[in-house]
């Protein structure tokens, strides 16, 4: 690459000028925005439709790793615990707002005998409040283990290693029954959304245009936000901490701002996922499913926002289509395409058609 | 006032004493060199100054009000103390412009930034490159681009970790003349080296410290003629 072309690409900007600097991000929220359209305008198989939406669903949640991992250096295993609590309190949302309008309860609260929903349950009938509940939870959550590991600077890899304990503790109890959330068999049945019948045409084009919609909002304000001072100083703290500490900037409140707003953004993912699959339950807790989130995010590029949709796009796209045609081969072929990304291209795919929106960036990383 | 005591300071690790009951005192105005052999705990010194390792015993006042041995990297940072690493440490993802910026500090408002780094890039020659990644940098230019982080928050109180380790005699030169050019009568420069040309044109005074303990402070000149001094360095 030239000197010209690098200082151009390098060359500062306002936030706004930088993510239209980034192809591939402005790409893919085209892409999406294209799609919103096309599935509004005319909409193909509801399976198609139902599954672009899942996918754009893994894709928030893919970027919502990237932001931590790939821009702050730390490496969630458990985001899983994230998207499940979006993904709880959306399946409440949904079950109450059925009982409200039907007066009939979900089997699982008949099932342990009970005549009504738990007391928590109040006003999760109501839209807004449960959205509310469902980030402000996953924020919670996410501040107070973030709190607790940033101040006594637990890093690296210990980090990862707690988180995923706390998605494992997070399945146990989940597959408790007396918790009032399904228990081991979930939550399911779900009949309405917004008052319309769940699986209708209307209601499954729905969610995908808003899974779509809400993904390209993610990549877009992501993208601004890595393209801030913020951002700059995500990347400083990734590739040297103590020297950002040491030129007096506070890293635990930096990484405690950013985990908390990607758990969010995870949560979001998960509310978005439960009404296009039609079902929760404690298996999105199991940690295989966190560590494949890391997984999507090192295929597709680490530490790129576009990247991180595409593989989870890709991997996804992948195993819709294989764990149909032949089940028992997708996790040779997972962990296939973990290997040859380890060992041939390790900054995940966009290696293979040289994007470097800015060159050194993971270079001084590894 | 004085910019900087260090008063009786022990730092261990595990049962290894790597400073000893350590005292020095540096003026405002002045720049001092500790010398001293590999592992004599010179970094250890900054290490502790700059909030990075607790002593055991001791304290560290900065301008006599504030026991730096209390406080966070992040509070020392703030209270007007920068320190240059050892290892060459710049961001490398980010541009030495970036990189600069960062070095301002939280006070300094966003409008007076780019002011003060056209003025920190042209002390440290590095205009030209101002838009090149940090990580594409020779070994020289990483160095100056640290000095210039370090100085684009116009610390009191100064701390360079061998700024010229690895530099050419040329680079050397370049870089005394630019410590010397950052005297000021309300900062104090504490700089660590091995090079003792380099620590003669640049310091004040010297400190010596061997095995964790003060050997010496002084005059350079006053070093060279100390018989303890000497045995240390001897073959150098
Ligand atoms: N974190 C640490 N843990 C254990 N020993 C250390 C640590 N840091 C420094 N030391 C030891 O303390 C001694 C002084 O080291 P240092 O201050 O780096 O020396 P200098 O900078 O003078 O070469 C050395 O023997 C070194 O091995
Ligand atoms: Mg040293």
């Amino acid at each position: 690459m030239s000197g010209a072309v690098q200082t151009a690409l390098a060359a500062p900007a306002g936030p706004a000028r930088r993510a239209v600097r980034d192809p591939l991000v402005a790409g893919l929220v085209g892409l999406c925005l294209a799609a919103a359209a096309g599935l509004l305008v005319a909409p193909p198989a509801p399976y198609l439709v139902n599954a672009l939406g899942q996918l754009a669903a893994f894709a928030i949640l893919a970027v919502s790793l990237d932001l931590v991992w790939g821009y702050l250096g730390i490496l969630s295993l458990g985001h899983g615990l994230f998207f499940a609590i979006g993904g709880y309190v959306c399946a409440m949302h949904l079950l109450a707002h059925g009982v409200a309008v039907t007066g009939v309860l979900p089997d699982f609260v008949q099932f342990m005998g009970w005549k009504s929903l738990p007391a928590y349950w109040v006003g999760l009938d109501h839209a807004p409040y449960a959205l509310v509940l469902a980030l402000a939870l996953a924020g919670l959550v996410a501040f107070v283990f973030g709190l607790a590991s940033f101040r006594s600077r637990v890093n690296g890899v210990y980090f990862s290693i707690i988180s995923q304990a706390l998605v494992y503790v997070a399945m146990l109890l989940m597959y408790r029954n007396d918790t009032g959330l399904g228990g081991n068999n979930g939550m399911t049945g779900f009949p309405l959304l917004f008052g319309w019948p769940m699986g209708s045409p209307g209601v499954v084009t729905g969610l995908a245009v808003a899974a779509l919609l809400t993904l390209a909002a993610i990549l877009a304000g992501t993208r601004l936000l890595v393209g801030t001072a913020i951002g700059r100083r995500m990347l400083a703290c990734r590739d040297d901490e103590t020297r950002l500490r040491t030129l007096g900037y506070s890293t635990t409140r930096l990484k405690l701002g950013i985990w908390c707003l990607s758990a969010m953004i995870a949560a979001l993912a998960g509310i978005l996922y439960v009404p296009q699959v039609g079902i929760i339950n404690p298996r999105v807790l199991a940690p295989d499913l966190s560590i494949e989130i890391a997984v999507w995010v090192a295929i597709g590029g680490l530490g790129r926002l576009g990247g991180a949709v595409i593989g989870a796009i890709l991997v996804n796209g992948l195993k819709f289509w294989l764990s149909a045609a032949m089940p028992e081969a997708w996790p040779f072929i997972l962990s296939g395409l973990v290997l040859l990304v380890v060992l041939v291209l390790p900054n995940g795919l966009l290696d293979l058609v040289g994007w470097r929106p800015r060159p050194t960036w993971l270079r001084g990383a590894r | 006032m004085t910019a900087l005591v260090v008063d009786a300071l022990t730092v261990a690790f595990g049962r290894f004493t790597a400073l000893d009951a350590v005292s020095l005192a540096v003026d405002p105005g002045e720049v001092r060199a500790v010398i001293g052999p590999n592992g004599a705990g010179k970094t250890t010194l900054l290490d502790v100054i700059s909030g990075i390792t607790k002593p055991v015993s001791g304290r560290v006042m900065l301008g006599d009000r504030i026991d730096l041995t209390k406080r966070s990297e992040v509070e020392i940072a703030r209270a007007g103390v920068r320190r240059k690493f050892q290892k060459p440490s710049v961001f490398p993802a980010l541009t030495v412009r970036e990189n600069l910026e960062i070095g301002c500090g939280p006070p300094l408002p966003a409008r007076d930034r780019p002011d003060r780094i056209a003025s920190v890039l042209g002390e440290i020659g590095l205009g030209p490159r101002a838009e090149v990644p940090a990580g594409r940098l020779a070994h020289g230019e990483k160095q100056w681009l640290e000095i210039g982080m370090v100085l684009a928050a116009e610390p009191a109180l100064l701390l360079l970790d061998e700024p010229v380790a690895g530099l050419s005699d040329a680079e050397t030169a370049e870089t005394a003349a630019l410590i010397r050019s950052l005297r000021r009568p309300d900062r104090a420069i504490l700089v660590i080296e091995h090079d003792m040309g380099f620590v003669e044109a640049i310091a004040d005074r010297v400190t010596v410290l061997h095995e964790g303990r003060t050997l010496y402070e002084g005059s350079m000149a006053g070093a060279r003629a100390e018989p303890r001094v000497i045995e240390v360095f001897l073959g150098r």
